[in-house]
């Protein structure tokens, strides 16, 4: 039967993910140390497993409202209020999807027409483009460059902006480059979206993942910008509870609307024992203080101090990242292109990083380096590292 | 021992083998303050040795593992200290300690075989003289010790997954 026919050529148009496509080339080898995942290697804190098991033996195996339990609501309200500054009604404004990753495609949903233009910093997270296409916009890159750490500027926004252009994706901290937005880069971005009247989706999944003693700013605590915010964020990263799927959006209660009922048609509610456990996992958090982020965040520190130095002791250039999880180093210094090495190294070293250009252009000449994991592996795998690059070094 | 020292140890109990250097870089501590950092740990005891975890099942001889319960009567002048010196003298007590409830000394001792740990028990230990009674459990499978997981579980799935 031919197929062709039948499929849909919006489906058929969005081209496979550059990470996919390379895990099936690692997954093949067991002797593989993989650098490659961007999930936290903690445990999810018990507390929240235990309220998710009492939730089922008590039979509470029910839809939720659509919009998601109004306690876990009511807590992510006060959790963004105490741990961001930014204040958001648990009713009107606040509703639990399917990790952030529904979050993000039902705002895009929910705003586009087709045609409309969408900005997204290159390199970014690969789903975003993907997500506008199936929405009918247009993805339109902004780059961005190591030299600024790449950051979004407003130079290079301005650049890309059109009459059509609606609006921006701010993925900061960012995966994968590790980059943050420091609150005075993100009122020059303000500035620059409010002059040309763009709505902002704002996924700030790694907020809780931030080095150097600086806070994550939220993108609608600056001045004015609230009412043009979807804010994304969910439980994956800070309370390492991937597999959980529970993620929220906050926005204004008119785009708010139309979202939640795009949600209540293709999905109902997030599932509900998971919504007991991230609920269990945020009141365990105001109990103590949020240690056990503390205790993560320090952990990640060490490892990516660690990388950071060998890297560049090693000879690929890495900038100094503030935030997520992963580094990216540039590796021209060895005359491939991210590709290239990450295709070489995977062969020749069995270690396997994720080849920049699966972000975006502007991540070409770099890999992605994961620090998901412990620091015996992440040492393993740069001796490893060590070794090739001396080996492939272009003097 | 300050907060730096704290995290110097957390890096080096995972894994004895980083260097001075890298152990600096992760902590933010040039290389030189870090190494005396670790020779004051080394000089002070806090660090009372560097060594290599086995996972003994993996080994090609065999070696037989014994947790002990003892009861003894404590002596007049030294309590358990006297008793308790007499015991890790032999050089098949792994680990010895103090316990509070049913019984007094915890020993873990290691043989090639049962034979050879209930030797011990039976010539060495049970014949001391404040030694009450003794209680022998041989461990069968270590699942997990010094944090480490032992156990190969095989059941997790390669997942093909982007992110």
């Amino acid at each position: 039967m031919n197929y062709q026919k039948y499929l849909s050529k919006t489906a058929m148009d969005i081209p496979p993910s550059g990470i996919r496509k390379f895990f099936d080339l690692a997954d093949k080898d067991k002797e593989v140390i993989s650098l490659g995942v961007g999930e936290p290697d903690f445990n999810t804190p018990w507390c929240a497993s235990e309220a998710a098991i009492k939730s089922i033996q008590k039979g509470v195996t029910q839809y939720t409202s659509n919009s998601g339990l109004p306690a876990l609501r009511m807590q992510i309200s006060r959790y963004l209020k105490q741990r961001f500054g930014v204040e958001y009604d648990a009713d009107s404004e606040i509703f639990i999807t399917v990790g952030a990753s529904e979050a993000i495609y039902l705002a895009l949903r929910a705003i586009l027409n087709d045609g409309d233009e969408v900005i997204i910093p290159d390199p970014s997270y690969v789903s975003y483009s993907p997500s506008v296409a199936m929405c009918g916009g247009k993805a339109v890159a902004a780059r961005c460059f190591v030299d600024d750490e790449f950051r979004l500027t407003a130079e290079n926004l301005q650049k890309v902006i059109t009459p059509k252009t609606k609006a921006l994706i701010l993925p900061y901290p960012n995966n994968p480059t590790g980059a943050i937005m420091p609150k005075e880069s993100l009122e020059e971005i303000a500035k620059v979206v409010k002059q040309h009247d763009l709505l902002v989706i704002s996924d700030e999944i790694y907020c809780e993942m931030t080095y150097g003693g600086r806070r994550h700013t939220c993108f609608s605590e600056i001045d004015g910008m609230k009412e043009r915010t979807v804010l994304i964020n969910g439980f994956s990263k800070a309370f390492a509870m991937t597999g959980w799927r529970v993620g929220y959006a906050c926005a204004p209660n008119e785009i708010f609307k139309q979202m939640l009922k795009i949600h209540q048609y293709i999905i109902m509610c997030a599932p509900t024992n998971s919504q007991y456990a991230a609920l269990a996992a945020l009141k365990g958090g105001f109990e103590d203080g949020f240690a056990e982020i503390k205790a993560m965040v320090d952990e990640y520190d060490m490892r990516r101090r660690f990388l950071v130095k060998r890297l560049n002791e090693m000879g690929l250039t890495c900038f100094e990242p503030k935030g997520a999880f992963y580094v990216f180093p540039c590796v021209k210094s060895t005359g491939m292109d991210g590709e290239g090495f990450a295709n070489t190294l995977l062969k020749e070293s069995k270690v396997a990083v994720v080849p920049g250009d699966a972000f975006g252009e502007s991540g070409k000449d770099f890999v992605r380096i994961s620090y998901a994991y412990s620091l015996s592996s992440l040492k393993k795998a740069m001796d490893k590292i060590e070794e090739f690059v001396a080996k492939h070094k272009k003097n | 021992m300050d907060n730096f020292d704290t995290k110097i140890l957390k890096v080096l109990q995972d894994d004895s083998r980083f260097n001075a250097k890298q152990v600096g870089d992760m902590v933010g501590l040039a290389e030189d303050e870090t190494q005396k950092r670790i020779d004051a740990l080394e000089e002070s005891g806090v660090i009372a040795k560097y060594t290599a975890l086995c996972n003994t099942e993996k080994l090609s001889e065999d070696i037989v593992t014994a947790l002990i319960e003892v009861k003894v009567t404590p002596q007049m002048s030294s309590g358990f200290d006297a008793i308790a010196r007499a015991v890790y003298q032999f050089e098949e007590v792994k680990a010895l300690y103090l316990m509070s409830g049913a019984y007094d000394l915890c020993i873990t001792v290691e043989g090639k075989n049962l034979r050879e740990v209930s030797r011990f028990v039976s010539e060495k230990l049970s014949t001391m003289r404040d030694v009450i009674s003794t209680s022998t459990h041989f461990i069968l499978k270590k699942y997990k010790t010094e944090g480490v997981i032992l156990d190969e579980d095989d059941s997790e799935q390669k997942r093909q997954v982007i992110l």
